[in-house]
């Protein structure tokens, strides 16, 4: 830009300067195809929210001329593939529940310390190798650990050791080989933050004479808190949103429990019982499976939204 | 720690030292407690590898390949899910690949930056999350029933090319947002135009991000099972499939057959079948580590 005070006949070639440069946006006719099929191709994803929500909304609205809401929310029992047929979604959310709790408490502990080892302890040529092979749990597919947490897990570990105390299909299993497939995330997300804790805080510490284990629990952890709570809400809407392990090794029994030695069932479980046999278009049990799709959309939601909104507070705070 | 006493064991300088042994030795131990908590899931991956591999390789051989399913565990095959995987897989690239990357390079390259952009980057990463069976939810309704394209091949590629089309997106976003501002900028001051920059500038500086990401989401989709089967591909197949519109089985759906049938003699079959997933899943993150490795450039 030139300064007012150059005159007016620089202000006129300045006009005409912008007047070629706007042309030249047209100077090759395919850039505005091009960008025209970029555009489109950047409202795909939208519309596969927007066809989400449709399908889950329209599928939902049906469910509910047939099922009073007040069922759907205030009867405990979900039975709906035999006589006298109940839908009351809380059978189906406590067994979801159940295998969050119990993966948590297997893989918060362990997760947390993997991660602690990584960012604390670990010299540059371990931690070269370690971090990778973590992420690569989080490769295997899933109906491999459901493979894993029904014939090893339950029938080669817990059987021979609880006997008759545990079902055959149990949640223990399904959140113990959970747990395992949660493990990379929490201790990957989590190495982030900590790794990020500025290095004053750490060295000011060890000045005053602390251990490494005083460090890493009373300076490093509590600063990377809300990496760390990022990380555990991502692993719960993993654990909400898993489908085979529960499937196979939890059971199909719906079960207001939170005792991990039951045969239960989870919401994503339902729905893939109802997948494996033909509902027929039309019937209350096709139905529902938008009905509790759409209770499961908006808890994983819910869960994902949080972990955003924690993982910019760690951000904007250190970086 | 609190005995004050001035005799020797028990002096504050006593106290202090001991006090100071202690915790060096905790942390000292501390070490090794979190080196367990490291391994102990390397462990379990290691304890899964030995259970498949002694269960399932006896069954590894070319019989097991090339026979259709059956009702006899030591007859069935792997031909139709391998095939059905191979149809899916292909398919979903083909729709999925030039999408995402057109998303990506739109986002970082030419989408005016305002709150309709934040939008479409907050909508992405949020699909990134939506569970698996909910994409099969979606793709029954519109897809099976809706399109009326019933349980066929076309139908799962569909389904699985929305599914990775978020984590694609992201994984190109990144692999464009890498390359040095100063190449895009150098090729817009010579006078080309956005798309002559990205095209002979910014695209082959970003090819071996977008290519690992584009791997990476292959193998996801190669072990997908949840969804698939929502949209009914659970189902018994034995021909060879041909056109996009038959009706398919895959790798993974046909691992959860054998793993829920009560009869032990498939647990020999889902092992070995597992092993076939692992070998191919893992060898795709190979070649994705050494894409990432080989051909980056700037970094």
């Amino acid at each position: 830009m030139r300064a007012p005070t150059e005159g007016s006949a620089a202000l006129a070639t300045d006009t005409a300067m912008a007047d070629r440069l706007r042309r030249r946006r047209f100077r090759h006719p395919t850039e505005a195809v091009i960008k025209a099929l970029l555009t489109a191709s950047g409202f795909v994803s939208l519309a596969a929210t927007a066809l989400i929500l449709l399908v889950l909304f329209e599928g939902t609205l049906t469910f509910f001329q047939d099922v009073p809401l007040a069922d759907f929310f205030l009867q405990t029992r979900w039975q709906p593939l035999f006589e006298p047929v109940s839908f009351g979604i809380w059978e189906l959310v406590a067994g979801t529940a159940n295998v969050v709790l119990w993966s948590l408490v297997v893989a918060v502990p362990f997760g947390l310390g993997a991660a602690i080892y990584l960012s604390e302890y670990a010299n540059p040529s371990v931690r070269r190798v370690l971090k990778p092979l973590l992420e690569a749990l989080a490769g295997v597919p899933t109906v491999v650990y459901a493979y894993f947490a029904l014939t090893f897990i339950t029938l080669d570990v817990l059987r021979p050791l609880l006997g008759d105390n545990i079902s055959i299909f149990n949640s223990l299993g399904a959140s113990i080989v959970m747990a395992v497939m949660i493990l990379p995330t929490i201790a990957s997300i989590s190495e982030d933050a900590m790794t990020n804790v500025p290095r004053e805080l750490r060295e000011g510490a060890y000045a005053l004479g602390a251990t490494r284990l005083e460090v890493a629990l009373r300076i490093v952890v509590p600063a990377a808190l809300s990496g760390i709570i990022a990380s555990i809400l991502l692993a719960i809407a993993r654990v909400v949103g898993e489908t085979m392990i529960v499937a196979v090794a939890a059971g199909s029994t719906p079960n207001l429990t939170l005792s991990p030695l039951e045969s239960i069932q989870t919401m994503t479980g339902y729905m893939l019982q109802i997948g494996l046999g033909d509902a027929e278009r039309g019937t209350i049990k096709y139905e529902s499976l938008f009905a509790v799709g759409a209770m499961l959309f908006m808890l994983t939601l819910v869960f994902n939204l949080g972990a955003h909104l924690f993982v910019r507070r760690f951000q904007e705070r250190y970086e | 720690m609190t005995a004050v006493r001035p005799e020797a064991p028990g002096s504050d300088r006593y106290q202090g030292a001991r006090e100071r042994s202690r915790r060096n030795t905790l942390s000292a131990a501390s070490r090794w407690f979190f080196l367990t908590a490291a391994a102990l899931a390397l462990l379990v991956l290691a304890v899964l590898a030995y259970d498949t591999i002694s269960q399932g390789a006896g069954r590894l051989n070319l019989q097991f390949f090339t026979s259709y399913p059956s009702r006899f565990a030591d007859q069935a095959g792997l031909r139709s899910s391998l095939i059905g995987s191979g149809w899916v897989l292909a398919l979903t690239v083909v729709m999925a690949v030039p999408i995402a990357v057109g998303t990506a390079i739109w986002i970082e390259e030419f989408a005016p930056d305002n709150w309709f952009l934040t939008v479409i980057k907050l909508n992405l990463a949020n699909l990134a999350g939506v569970p698996s069976i909910i994409y099969g939810v979606l793709g029954l309704a519109v897809f099976v029933r809706f399109a009326g394209m019933g349980p066929s091949i076309l139908a799962g590629s569909l389904t699985l090319a929305l599914m990775i089309l978020p984590m694609t997106v992201i994984a190109a976003q990144e692999a464009i947002r890498q390359v040095p501002s100063g190449i895009r900028d150098g090729a817009l001051a010579l006078g080309a135009t956005r798309w002559q920059a990205v095209r002979g500038q910014i695209l082959p500086v970003a090819l071996p991000g977008i290519v690992t990401g584009v791997i990476l989401a292959i193998a996801r989709a190669a072990g997908e099972t949840a969804s698939l089967i929502m949209i009914g591909a659970f189902t018994f197949i034995a021909f060879d499939n041909s056109r996009i519109t038959d009706d398919f089985t895959t790798l993974p759906i046909q691992i959860y057959n054998w793993t829920t049938r009560p009869q032990e003699a498939f647990r020999a079959n889902a092992a070995a079948a597992i092993i076939v997933l692992m070998v191919i899943v893992l060898a795709f993150n190979l070649i994705a580590t050494i894409v990432r490795n080989r051909f980056r450039r700037f970094r």
